[in-house]
């Protein structure tokens, strides 16, 4: 494992000027659209829309040339770190390959192209992709249903809240509380928020685990569930599981997975298995979709089959005929997307499904599981693992020794990786660990690059240790297209728009 | 490996393993109860060739009928066949914006975030707000967070919601009502447009959100100022729901009286997609910008002082405020806003006013084409832009059948959320500036076949 890894720094980068904003380049009068030649007649504006609802101005957009809007553009994706590029090992957002011919399956006209209100007749490829994924994701979940409507992670666990709530509606029960781990994403409590529940939490006991002794002293009859990602937002697998099911279960409540972590676990272990009744999949994790910067994603949500008749609909499903349509459950918790979800995101991990199948999606958490592994403990000496046993698909360790001596903080050796051809991971998350460094190198990363990685990461605390300070890193990044940004400085004088650019703000 | 994307060879996988004192791969998940491991595999076939994958993509898509020359598009209802060129096709499937993740490494995101903040502006613009976000999943995702945002605000849980909004929205709006207890009061429509003196609306009490959309579900152009009355006399927040593309030619949301803008941006450069991934646009006042669902990019100053673009706000979100934050979306559509940024750029200011006239154009010389024929009849009279609503001879679904075998998605039935009104049955056609008059003429020849 000598041979170079797979580091971004050789990216080759003009300089480090700053792209003008697209309002900068434009020129009045200049223009890049065109439009097919109609035969209609011209009506003018004052002859189709009426006086008081017709703008008396036009919008000001910028006005560029279609060789100017290429170079700007071209130029931003310069100024962007992305997958293809290189690492990712941002913990708990599984950033591995995108495989290309997902993206060509998702550009075929014959799927892209489909208006979204097309009689079922017309449909029947799109809904038997969709009524595969469902089968396929049920598969890997140990469940009996899908939804596939909820657009993001994020909604699935709004969609899985929404579904308990029904749930013991249904059955003449009113309960207000759900627990959740203190390891737990951000977006869980604010879900159960926003699905009307208060929010209890539990602890994490020595072992990085769920504090047993504490969910059953929270645990009552007013409890609706328990969100929980296994493994854990620490990596480590809740050995616990079945004994915090039945907990929860003896109480009432039902058992909600946050599918954030799956990637650790495909074919070896279903979430059914363990004790859940309802689970989300983040479909731009585990199952490869691209991220686009930020989305879109998708969060298909499954549930065990007492769940079924609340799920959302209407819902893709295989009749009697052989042919494909749709069915409202009977006590739906009514519709969660305008359409059918975010379709072409559901059709590349149908794709990636397919591509890998049950052996190799066996073999994708072997790898990510193998690689976390070997990473933390090359790591060993260098950072602390935050619980030193071994982990799933990704680890926490801890700068907080580091920090101590040298004054070396996880944010520094997240800004130095930069330097050294590697995205950051994730830092300060979980919260129950210090100066947290969460690392998942996914199973797409070579035994080269995961190396290179750990050299890096091992570089950046031998040069503070040797230098006795953390000087060298906090000037960190130099070589990227701008150098460590005023985020506070940001919040303070917003400007979220050129409009509210002045003379002052950009003084 | 049996993994098409796993590059590590069974040598290396030993090296490592022995590396970590284990002899097999199993032995990585000795932590997992034997009790409850899966024993066999997962039920689903082993990994197909990218070819094998190819071929059946190929069968399946065979099986789907999208638009386009052998199916001309009338139909809308929230998902409209505007041009998309091949500009944006390309510079939006760049990887570097593709497989990007969220810009939570400012240093290196830079690209996304100038992107972004581009498309922010846009879109405040557009609305005439001065705030917009970085985007929401679609028009009704943005729809139930500006309602969320609203009656936060106002403090007052009751929402008076115009029937004129897209219904599957309200559907939406409806499902994810319950969690904060709001309650949805309808406000029925009168010759196409909101009927706010009706007594739905007079005898509701404890407004927070007043809510209405501009073109609405059937077209029709309505009064934002007299939405903006009753808000104001209820002491409610306005959201308007708007189109982007008639924004080109009508007087903006903001100018009227709105106080948070939402819609549906799938007409800024995304394909028809069978629905998604689309684009929620979401603007709001500077005021209120402590409330606003989602990030928000914002422009600051690198340490040597150059401009640099960072998401700010953070503590409204999910990640830091937890609970108590305005919202729960992580995961928004930000590929679709850089596409939007895109396509707006490539429009210019009069190529957006150019595609909201010729969409017109097409919607008047088609509609008043269709109601010279016998039998085809108006089913709202208000001012519209390029969608409206027609009553047929025949039962909708059967027209639209029938002009499926002449080439033609002729449109939507108006149905789900309209039961019981005058306009359920009736038939939405939407054009839009693609449509040529060679068209038109033979949608309308086939029509007058296809209603008897």
């Amino acid at each position: 494992m000598s041979a170079p890894g797979g580091r971004a720094a050789s990216a080759p980068l003009m300089g480090r000027a700053a792209e003008p904003s697209l309002f900068d380049l434009s020129e009045p009068g200049r223009l890049s659209a065109s439009f097919r030649t109609s035969g209609l007649p011209e009506w003018s504006l004052a002859d189709l829309v009426p006086e008081e609802f017709r703008a008396t101005e036009p919008v000001q957009l910028p006005e560029v040339a279609e060789r100017d809007l290429v170079a700007h553009f071209t130029r931003l994706t310069h100024r962007q770190y992305s997958v293809d590029l290189g690492s990712y090992p941002l913990g708990s957002c599984t950033m591995k390959y995108n495989p290309k011919s997902c993206d060509a399956a998702a550009s075929m006209p014959g799927f892209a192209d489909v208006h979204p209100a097309s009689p079922p007749s017309m449909i029947q490829g799109w809904l038997e992709v969709l009524v595969e994924l469902e089968e396929a994701l049920c598969a890997i979940t140990g469940m009996a249903a899908a939804t596939l409507q909820p657009a993001a992670g994020a909604a699935g666990e709004l969609t899985g809240l929404m579904l308990m709530r029904a749930y013991h509606d249904h059955g003449g029960e009113r309960r207000t509380r759900i627990i959740i781990p203190d390891t737990s994403h951000g977006t869980n409590p604010a879900s159960v928020a926003l699905a009307g529940y208060e929010i209890t939490t539990v602890g994490t006991n020595e072992r990085g685990s769920v504090d047993l002794r504490h969910l059953r002293e929270v645990l009552g009859p007013d409890v609706a569930g328990m969100m929980l990602t296994n493994p854990n937002t620490l990596g480590l697998f809740e050995e616990e599981i079945v004994e915090v099911a039945a907990a929860v279960h003896d109480a009432g409540g039902l058992m909600y997975y946050d599918g954030a972590n799956l990637n650790a676990i495909l074919g070896v272990v279903r979430p059914g298995d363990m004790g859940f009744d309802i689970v989300h999949m983040n479909v731009h994790k585990t199952f490869a979709t691209p991220h686009g910067g930020g989305g879109p994603g998708a969060g298909p949500v499954a549930v065990r089959e007492g769940l079924k008749e609340f799920l959302p609909g209407p819902r893709p499903v295989r009749l009697l005929s052989g042919s494909f349509g749709f069915e409202t459950p009977a006590h739906s918790i009514g519709r969660l997307h305008s359409w059918h979800g975010n379709a072409l995101v559901l059709l590349r991990a149908w794709a990636y499904l397919r591509l890998n199948g049950a052996d190799g999606l066996r073999s994708v958490s072997d790898v990510a599981v193998l690689n976390a592994n070997w990473l933390k403990e090359r790591l060993r000496g260098v950072y602390d693992a935050a619980y030193d046993r071994p982990v799933m698909h990704e680890c926490v360790l801890s700068a907080e020794a580091l920090q101590k001596e040298t004054g070396l903080r996880a944010l520094d050796v997240a800004k130095r990786l930069l330097e050294l051809g590697f995205h950051a991971p994730t830092v300060y998350f979980p919260l129950i660990v210090h100066e947290a460094l969460m690392i998942e190198p996914t199973e797409t990363e070579s035994p080269q690059t995961v190396a290179a990685l750990a050299e890096a990461l091992e570089q950046i605390a031998n040069e503070a240790r040797a230098a006795g300070s953390a000087t060298d890193a906090k000037a960190a990044p130099r070589t990227t297209p701008v150098g460590r940004v005023d985020e506070a400085r940001a919040a303070r004088h917003l400007i979220a728009t050129y409009d509210q650019r002045d003379d002052g703000a950009q003084g | 490996m049996n993994a098409p994307f796993v590059p590590h060879t069974d040598a290396e996988i030993g090296e490592m393993l022995g590396f970590l004192g284990l002899s097999s791969l199993d032995e990585l998940f000795s932590v997992i109860p034997e009790a409850i491991r899966l024993a066999g595999g997962l039920d689903l076939p082993d990994h197909w060739s990218e070819a094998d994958l190819r071929d059946r993509l190929e069968e399946l898509a065979a099986a789907n009928m999208p638009v386009g020359r052998h199916l001309v598009c009338f139909a809308g209802a929230g998902a409209y066949d505007h041009e998309i060129p091949a500009v944006v096709r390309s510079l939006a499937s760049r990887s570097e914006f593709v497989t990007a993740y969220t810009p939570y490494q400012p240093e290196v995101a830079q690209g996304v975030l100038q992107a972004l903040f581009e498309y922010q502006t846009m879109i405040a613009r557009l609305t005439g707000l001065e705030i917009a976000n970085a985007s929401l999943y679609d028009g009704a995702a943005a729809l139930v967070e500006g309602v969320n945002m609203a009656v936060a605000a106002a403090g007052h849980s009751t929402v008076l919601c115009s029937d004129g909004v897209n219904p599957r929205w309200r559907r939406q709006l409806q499902t994810f009502s319950k969690g904060p207890g709001l309650e949805i009061v309808h406000v029925p429509l009168a010759d196409g447009v909101t009927d706010w003196g009706s007594g739905a609306a007079a005898a509701a009490g404890r407004v927070g959100a007043v809510v209405v959309a501009t073109p609405n579900f059937l077209g029709c152009l309505e009064d934002i100022s007299a939405a903006r009355r009753t808000a104001d006399r209820l002491g409610a927040r306005l959201v308007v729901v708007f189109d982007p593309v008639a924004a080109g030619v009508l007087k903006t949301p903001g100018s009227l009286g709105a106080d948070i803008v939402v819609g549906e941006g799938q007409a800024l450069g995304t394909p028809l997609s069978f629905g998604g991934p689309y684009l929620g646009l979401f603007a709001c006042r500077l005021a209120d910008v402590r409330r606003l669902p989602g990030r928000l990019v914002g422009e600051t100053l690198d340490v040597e002082g150059r401009p640099a673009y960072v998401s700010t706000l953070r503590t409204r979100e999910q990640d830091i405020r937890r609970e108590r934050a305005t919202s729960n979306v992580c995961s928004n559509q930000t590929l679709m806003a850089v596409t939007a940024a895109i396509q707006l750029g490539w429009l210019g200011t009069t190529g957006l006013v150019e595609v909201a006239t010729r969409s017109a154009r097409a919607a008047r010389y088609c509609r008043e084409s269709l109601l010279a024929l016998d039998g085809v009849e108006s089913a709202a009279d208000a001012p519209v832009l390029r969608e409206f609503a027609l009553r047929t001879p025949l039962q909708a679904d059967t027209v639209i059948d029938r002009m499926l075998e002449e080439g033609f998605l002729a449109g939507t039935v108006v149905e789900e959320g309209f039961i019981g009104t005058h306009y359920a049955g009736s038939l939405l056609v939407a054009t839009t500036e693609r449509r040529t008059r060679t068209e038109i003429d033979s949608f309308v020849a086939a029509f007058d076949k296809a209603v008897r």
